[in-house]
């Protein structure tokens, strides 16, 4: 055993799961408050979070249930701390409500929500992708969102680490929609030396502080924050608000209120984008996928290569904002677009309503509880090829 | 502290002493005439000069309703949080922050129905939060529905034929979950619950106090109380001040004697003092004290 | 004020006086000072302010013994008490017995 000190970051070569190398990222990014509530196949990102914590001087706290995790979320991160949960499906689904008291009042934090078989308990073992949609539209209001899909335990870590940054500059919860798959698979995680680690900082408020307003905003279209106990007397609510953050019931303060909300994020969509392609140029099907499902097509593709079919690979990172563009310029330019997904067509319809009619969707679904058969979506790409 | 001495800072002719610690460009407030919660407020701002606290220690975290709406009117840190929520919200602040003085202001349909496993939660762990429930006996904001607090046979518009459950005894509720400063009085008592107040904020713990305040626009209305200055008659000859009395015994019958006073006043480690406590005996030197909140100096 | 028997500092004591300041527009009309001022200074009103309450009147100004009770208890942020400093320093009056 290493007795050298070293740092809080794990820096150095790890077999890990996904939900471990969650945690370790989110250690890297420099969260040091989670609050959860044990939900499987999430619990072990908790579970690591407990146990590493308490020798690197971070706090966790495991509250009653995940109505209260989130809420404890919002206020560590209005306490000037990086903050962070876990949950699957159900616990998700009673997040909602404070996700979006999050996005209204600008909170950045990250939800990780490692997916699991739907709807209701499910499949509370076995994987699934079954909340994309949700990840978008689960909270009752008008807003937009950002979420990432990690395909790899080391993606788990490096992609939590751009969860944390997403969501300080852009002072919005982010989700990371893992899935049980990639959550307890075991990989090769390299962990870089803490420098080497890219973390952004807070968007902090620096100016003389009677003059802070808390939503207005920069020219980016996002506000500068402050942390409660600095004597700015803020006041946020979850009721529709004004620059000052006081409540104006009517709907002139609503439009001004929420369409900043939406179009920091839609207005930056390109910033935001995170896709990896491979051989795009003159394809003659796309594969566009994310997940642990990604991971499958791969086989699919190879194998379809392999008979002579030009087939493409589109992986998607950023799942929200959807990369609309992308897949619209896409369309014009292949036959078809081939997407599995474990669900029975979620981001599927996002991907058709982008192309537009321009070219063939193909959807190749699956109920969730393992992951597709690669002859599944190779049967598809023949199909798309026709 | 006395409750006859004068609290708070005194005024000058031309200013109400209290107005700098208001969002005066919010003013006036949305509440009733004659109800209780802006008595509330002044005892609430009278306790915190009381107590020295610094004011930029201070946080105030609110939930839904008409009580809810007190964090928008106070000129600290101030957060409207969603419905039952405020209790998990101030935990959060409070762990990632343990040098602010949590204040939570909220009604007895917020914390103790929707928020009420919150609550208790809370009493377990004796989070060291300072919790002021405005008690008016239903859920005013929506209406006038029945609470968990609305007395058996009171008019409620969602028991339009008389409310038949057994409502909360919520002193003997925050006691029975591990609270370790337990208090009620009315809107009346205002000199005793400033004096309360400031207790529950000096006090290390999970600090409870229960304000019976007046709701004559819809409870009042309703059962045909009378204004709320007749509430406050009715405070005046029917509550019996018994400190230290068994919370067992402080149930509210309708229109029948409140017992009021300090219940409960003892001294437990907190959630921070245990989970430090715990963390230093099991890891010994391995141990690291949580560094505190990121400081806007030093991230950069 | 009427005392059960003489105080034994009487002589050397006196109450303090207070004056009463009142924002005419911000009251709502709860009379609570005016049911609980100790010393009756308060009465209602017979002018409307403009939200259509009758603040309350000081009637006895004289009487007003900066007790801020009624600062305490208004809910309109309407009423508070100054001390009279020139009134503290004056000699004590007398002091009537009786029940």
């Amino acid at each position: 055993m290493n007795q050298k000190k070293r740092g809080p970051v794990l820096t150095g070569a790890h077999y890990l799961d996904g939900d471990h190398a969650c945690a370790e990222g989110a250690i890297a990014a420099g969260c040091r408050f989670m609050a959860g509530y044990p939900i499987t196949p999430s619990t072990e990102v908790a579970e690591r979070l407990a146990e590493r914590f308490p020798k690197i001087g971070g706090t966790f706290i495991q509250m009653e249930d995940e109505l209260a995790s989130i809420a404890a979320v919002l206020g560590g991160a209005w306490s000037g701390a990086k903050a962070m949960t876990v949950t699957s499906g159900p616990g998700f689904s009673l997040m909602q409500e404070n996700i979006g008291l999050g996005v209204m009042t600008e909170t950045p934090c990250v939800v990780v929500n490692v997916q699991r078989g739907g709807p209701s308990t499910g499949l509370p073992t076995l994987t699934g992708q079954q909340d994309m949609m949700q990840a978008r539209w689960g909270s009752h209001g008008d807003y937009e969102i950002i979420a990432l899909s990690p395909s790899s335990p080391q993606e788990c870590f490096d992609l939590t680490v751009t969860c944390f940054n997403l969501s300080e500059k852009y002072r919005v919860p982010v989700m990371f929609m893992m899935d049980e798959c990639v959550g307890h698979m075991t990989e090769k995680v390299v962990i870089p030396a803490a420098d080497e680690i890219e973390v952004w900082p807070r968007r902090w408020y620096r100016g003389p502080k009677d003059k802070y307003l808390p939503y207005e905003p920069d020219k980016d279209g996002v506000p500068p924050m402050i942390r409660a106990g600095d004597d700015h007397r803020v006041h946020i609510t979850g009721l529709t608000h004004d620059q000052r953050g006081y409540p104006i019931i009517t709907a002139e303060c609503q439009h001004l209120c929420v369409s900043r909300l939406s179009d920091k994020i839609r207005n930056n969509a390109d910033d935001l984008m995170i896709v990896k392609e491979e051989q795009i140029e003159g394809a003659d099907v796309v594969v566009v996928a994310y997940g642990i499902s990604a991971r499958v097509a791969t086989k699919a593709i190879g194998d379809a290569r392999k008979k002579g079919i030009k087939v493409g690979f589109l992986r998607l990172i950023t799942v929200w904002p959807f990369p609309e563009k992308k897949i619209r310029e896409l369309a014009g330019k292949v036959k078809c677009l081939v997407m599995p997904e474990i669900n029975l067509g979620q981001m599927y319809r996002e991907m058709d309503r982008a192309a537009g009619g321009k070219c063939k969707t193909l959807l190749v679904p699956h109920c969730g509880g393992w992951v597709h058969d690669p002859n599944d979506i190779l049967k598809a790409i023949l199909e798309g090829a026709k | 502290m006395n409750p006859n001495q004068l609290i708070g800072k005194r005024g000058t002719a031309d200013s109400h002493p209290m107005e700098d610690f208001l969002r005066m460009d919010r003013m006036p407030h949305i509440w009733c005439s004659t109800c209780g919660l802006g008595t509330v407020l002044t005892a609430f701002i009278g306790a915190v000069q009381e107590s020295a606290i610094p004011r930029e220690d201070v946080v105030v975290v609110s939930g839904i309703g008409c009580t809810g709406r007190a964090a928008g009117y106070l000129k600290y840190d101030s957060f409207h949080t969603t419905h039952g929520r405020a209790i998990p919200y101030a935990t959060g602040l409070k762990v990632a922050n343990p040098r602010l003085k949590l204040c939570l202001i909220s009604g007895d349909g917020d914390l103790v129905s929707i928020g009420g496993n919150h609550l208790i939660h809370a009493a377990r762990r004796n989070m060291d939060l300072t919790v002021i429930c405005v008690n008016n006996f239903n859920y005013a904001m929506t209406g006038g529905q029945a609470a968990p607090t609305t007395p058996q046979t009171a008019q409620a518009t969602t028991a339009p034929y008389g409310a038949f459950e057994r409502p909360f005894n919520i002193p003997f509720l925050v006691d029975s979950c591990g609270a370790t400063y337990v208090a009620r009085w009315t809107a009346l008592h205002v000199r005793q619950l400033t004096v309360a107040i400031k207790e529950a904020l000096l006090h290390r713990g999970f600090s409870f106090i229960e304000v019976i305040s007046p709701c004559p626009t819809v409870y009042a209305r309703r059962n045909r109380l009378g204004s709320g200055l007749d509430l406050m008659k009715f405070y005046h000859d029917h509550s019996i001040t018994k400190n230290f009395a068994s919370t067992r015994e402080c149930d509210i019958k309708f229109q029948q004697d409140i017992i009021v006073g300090k219940f409960v006043q003892k001294e437990e480690p907190t959630y921070l003092d245990m989970m430090d406590a715990q963390m230093k005996k099991t890891l010994g030197a391995k141990f690291v004290p949580y560094v505190g909140p990121m400081d806007p100096a030093k991230d950069k | 004020m009427k005392y059960w028997r003489k105080p034994l500092d009487a002589e050397s004591k006196k109450a303090p006086h207070g004056n009463v300041h009142v924002i005419f527009e911000r009251c709502k009309g709860c009379g609570f000072c005016i049911a609980y001022c100790p010393k009756q200074v308060l009465e209602v009103s017979d002018e409307y302010n403009r939200k259509g309450y009758h603040p309350p009147v000081v009637a006895h100004p004289e009487n007003c013994v900066n007790c801020r009770l009624c600062e305490a208890l208004c809910p309109e942020f309407a009423i508070w008490n100054t001390l009279d400093e020139k009134e503290a320093t004056a000699e004590p009056g007398p002091v009537k017995e009786g029940r």
